[in-house]
């Protein structure tokens, strides 16, 4: 895992510095004054040898900095990503919703009735959205939904006026008090909590009263913990509460923020859900149709039980382990996807900002964005693996 | 489904190359349909125009080359670089093998449209550019396929055989395990070239393809976006359209094939 992210680090250093021969060169397209990319190259440290670059590069990432950016400001290429990832974690969770979702409903049609004209119509179904080109599938939403038919803004997140800030690349501090910090870390506290309920189960600790005690310490203790973090976060103006419009809107107790956001989100992620949901449903007809096989489902059968419970409370628990470490392989191709969805509805993520950036030859910025990409990936990877050896119980490390 | 395949593909292929022929208008010569435009589809321009006055009809039967080159050069670098880099791991092993499994292995692991556009953003537009960033990405998979099939193959009893009787090792590489995994690459290159298309719509989508001056269905498609809230819609469906046939013939393709090559390798 490190060597490989350490690997991808470099290589994505070497794309950008050794690749175009001169990244301010090419920046300029060769119309600026010797003196101008002098300076710039001065500013950004491009003057240096390679090999100190490579290391400041370094040092930088572990400080969290991913350098200045080319744009007359020199702003902090950090400090744009942060502002700009939760709009892509927002539309990636709910893409991934929808595309599990729609992937495990229409995969386990299909498996229940192997070969009909059922599965058929599903597996060209998958096949189809697997070979749409995710924006013209987002272009025709658009044009149907929100242009003919009005129900759907047309692009963007929020409405203007409900933004926190409007969308700039700079970040204002947030509006955040204590209260809302802990409402925040309240979820994250029953998160663990949760998590401790389930390894007491898989231990088998008495609920009463010890298990219940030592879990609601472990809820305190995670909800004081995460509260801090994100105290300390918002007051380094890192974290604007969450970030999330949909989540934001719900802890503010603002309704009609919280549908705004839906509609506006909606579009999006369904289109990017589409996307994915070809490769969900592939793996969980092919997984439900060799666990409804098995003797155990038949020997539930064989007692009675109704077929839907069948199929849901025993196949699908059965097959979810494979879909499980899709959505971790699936991630990386989310991103993709992500880059272009959020092209296509003017969505103010990492994707938009990193074609906003190509198009204004901004290396620097490019590489950042890049690189942030490619850790989020890996960091996605590990927290699969982790779940996947705890779920899995032939697996203990 | 690997016949409508072949057939959705072979008639896109005879489509594009016959296409300067049989278009009614120049595909890239502006204007010429009078403004207003872009006009939707009418006797004189079946297809519509778009917003410089092009013709969308021989837009769309000229427009398939550079999807079909890039696919096709591509794949043709994946095969280059990623069989022979495999069969060199495999068979020779050691510190080798692991450096270049590492290595494939984040290369793999990174998001592929995102790696593309970073390579295709840094070395600069072109069919052969374009190319070339989509093989970067994709020449991971044909490592590993190479790599999974020479570990099985090497042990099998008729390679032995053949190393018993004294056969060099290159020999045994080319003659004896080449061969028996051709029809596995085979099958990857088929998807790929369904998803070879898919990213270089998704880099022309970005503003890393081609340039202006040759006719395109990503372009086409990249510049409908700024045309729909006119309610454009023919600018965008007859391109978009192509390239799903495209790719939809390429994955059929490949389905089948693997369908039919596969359980032999299983078995």
């Amino acid at each position: 895992m490190i060597p490989m992210i350490f690997l991808l680090l470099s290589i994505v250093f070497l794309i950008v510095r050794v690749v175009p021969g001169d990244p301010v060169l090419l920046h300029f397209e060769k119309k600026a004054s010797e003196e101008a990319m002098a300076e710039m190259r001065h500013e950004l440290g491009l003057d240096q040898p390679l090999h100190i670059q490579y290391f400041q590069y370094l040092g930088g990432l572990l400080r969290g900095d991913l350098g200045k950016s080319m744009a007359p400001g020199r702003d902090s290429i950090s400090q744009q990503i942060f502002s700009a990832f939760p709009a892509t974690l927002e539309l990636a969770l709910f893409s991934m919703l929808i595309a599990v979702g729609i992937g495990v409903f229409l995969g386990v049609t299909a498996s229940r009735s192997y070969n009909s004209i059922k599965d058929q119509l599903v597996r060209l179904f998958g096949i189809v959205v697997y070979t749409i080109p995710v924006f013209f599938l987002g272009m025709i939403l658009l044009l149907v939904f929100s242009i003919n038919l009005q129900w759907f803004p047309a692009g963007g997140r929020i409405k203007p006026l409900m933004e926190p800030d409007g969308w700039t690349f700079h970040f204002s501090p947030p509006p955040g008090g204590i209260v809302q910090v802990f409402a925040w870390s309240f979820f994250a506290g029953l998160i663990s909590w949760v998590i401790c309920l389930v390894v007491f189960k898989r231990k088998n600790v008495k609920f009463w009263p010890k298990g219940l005690l030592l879990s609601l310490l472990v809820l305190s203790a995670g909800w004081i913990i995460y509260a801090g973090i994100a105290w300390y976060l918002i007051n380094r103006g890192v974290l604007q509460i969450t970030g999330l419009y949909t989540i934001d809107s719900i802890l503010d107790g603002n309704i009609s923020k919280f549908v705004e956001a839906v509609r506006y989100l909606l579009l999006p992620s369904l289109t990017l859900g589409l996307m994915l949901s070809g490769v969900f449903i592939r793996l969980t007809r092919s997984n439900m149709l060799e666990t409804l096989r098995l003797d155990f489902v038949t020997a539930a059968r064989a007692r009675g039980l109704k077929e839907s419970s069948v199929v849901y409370n025993y196949a699908l628990r059965n097959a979810f382990l494979p879909i499980l470490t899709m959505m971790g392989l699936q991630f990386a191709m989310l991103l993709g996807g992500a880059i272009l969805t959020e092209t296509t509805f003017s969505w103010p993520g990492l994707g938009r900002y990193l074609v906003d950036r190509i198009n204004f030859r901004d290396y620097t910025a490019i590489q950042g964005a890049v690189v942030f990409f490619g850790i989020l990936v890996a960091i996605v990877n590990l927290i699969v693996d982790i779940l996947y050896a705890y779920l899995d119980p032939r697996i203990r490390f | 489904m690997t016949i409508i395949g072949l057939l959705l593909v072979s008639s896109i292929i005879i489509m594009t190359v016959i296409g300067p022929w049989i278009s009614p208008y120049n595909p890239t010569a502006i204007n010429v349909s009078p403004p207003p435009n872009p006009a939707p589809p009418s006797a004189d321009f079946p297809l519509g125009t778009n917003l410089l006055g092009q013709d969308m009809l021989s837009r769309l039967l000229c427009g398939g080359g550079v999807m079909l080159q890039v696919a096709l050069l591509s794949v043709l670098f994946c095969f280059i670089i990623g069989v022979p880099i495999g069969l060199l791991a495999s068979y020779v092993g050691g510190n080798l093998e692991k450096v270049l499994n590492i290595v494939m292995d984040s290369f793999y692991a990174f998001p592929g449209l995102v790696l593309a556009i970073a390579i295709a953003a840094m070395i600069g537009r072109g069919v052969f550019n374009m190319a070339l960033s989509i093989a970067v990405v994709y020449v991971p998979s044909y490592f590993r396929i190479v790599r999974s099939q020479v570990l099985t193959i090497k042990e099998l009893p008729y390679t032995e055989a053949a190393r018993a009787s004294g056969a060099r090792g290159r020999t045994i590489l080319l003659r004896y395990i080449l061969p028996n995994i051709v029809p596995s690459i085979v099958v990857v290159a088929t998807v790929n070239f369904a998803d070879a298309i898919l990213t270089a719509a998704g880099l022309t989508f970005v503003g890393l393809g081609v340039g202006i001056d040759v006719p395109d269905w990503g372009w086409d498609l990249t510049q409908g976006r700024v045309l729909l809230p006119s309610g454009s819609w023919w600018v965008i469906t007859f391109p978009g359209i192509m390239i799903v046939l495209l790719a939809l013939g390429f994955t059929l393709i490949g389905e089948g094939l693997s369908e039919l090559l596969t359980p032999r390798l299983e078995k």
